[in-house]
């Protein structure tokens, strides 16, 4: 079982707890001027489908509720941070670079 | 005919020198939601410091509170308490918007005493039983159903489950202490 470190919380829990909630980092397209049928279609369809490290969101249903994003390796399953909504996108190269 | 509201009668569950599981009397419950700047005015109304670290808790006579998110706490109190609680926090709405729910009906509550109490714990519940520290809680899930665990002593906790959910609970409790009443 994955162990998740949830950032509201501050402890690393099992798995069941948790729901994997998507890419994180999906911007809506502002409304305020015409959104083309193209970014629409990129905003609600398109994802990246990363092989590595992914940024994701996942929710701690069983918890707190809270929804969070992560940093996944979507081939080893490794998180390489957790952090919460509303914080800035970690540079990946860093992440990379303290994981060593 | 399976009755599809079971009564759940107040009483023992389980007994044995293991581990032994209650069923407890109807409580008070409500669900408190609201924003951090609005804390100290509820707290002066409900006569509690809320805890803000998630999974702590506070009490104040017959009212217990845990912090179960960073804007969502659950209070327990006495059967005939809560029309008091809702009418002082209804009475700082204006001060301080919230959202206060009297759940009472949702849960049921189990308590689960005795040396094997953890032990019992672990056929459903994923965590670490022994991190949880006495005194604190958490909203956790056990085998597949979200429940709400206290723990009051080493070996003494109670489980809040929502009651659609809690006779499979309890008869997994019933299996499990059997199981642990004959090792």
């Amino acid at each position: 079982m994955l162990l998740v470190h949830c950032p509201y919380c501050e402890q690393t829990l099992p798995e069941l707890e948790f729901t994997y909630a998507g890419e994180a980092h999906v911007a809506r397209p502002d409304a305020a001027t015409p959104v083309s049928d193209e970014e629409w279609r990129n905003f609600l369809f398109i994802r990246n489908n990363v092989k590595g490290p992914h940024y994701e969101r996942w929710r701690h249903f069983h918890g707190c509720g809270r929804y969070f994003n992560a940093v996944r390796d979507t081939v080893s399953d490794r998180f390489l941070i957790t952090y919460k909504v509303g914080e800035t996108r970690p540079e990946l190269s860093d992440l990379l670079e303290k994981s060593k | 005919m399976m009755a599809l509201t079971p009564a759940f009668t107040p009483g023992p569950l389980v007994s044995g020198n293991v581990v032994s599981v209650a069923l407890m009397a109807p409580a008070g419950r409500l669900s408190l939601r609201l924003g951090q700047a609005d804390i100290p005015v509820l707290s002066a109304a409900i006569g509690i410091e809320l805890p803000t670290r998630i999974g702590t808790r506070a009490k104040n006579g017959p009212v217990d509170v845990i912090c179960l998110g960073p804007d969502e706490w659950q209070i327990q109190t006495d059967a005939t308490d809560t029309q008091r609680l809702t009418d002082a926090c209804a009475a700082v709405y204006a001060q301080a918007p919230h959202s206060l729910t009297d759940v009472s009906a949702r849960e049921i509550t189990v308590q689960i005493e005795g040396p094997g109490a953890t032990d019992l714990l672990t056929i459903g519940c994923p965590r670490d039983i022994d991190k949880i520290a006495i005194g604190e809680g958490c909203r956790t899930i056990v085998d597949g159903v979200s429940a709400v665990l206290w723990r009051d002593g080493a070996n003494s906790f109670r489980l809040d489950i929502w009651r659609s959910f809690a006779p499979y609970v309890i008869g997994l409790l019933q299996t499990g202490g059997a199981e642990l009443a004959a090792e």
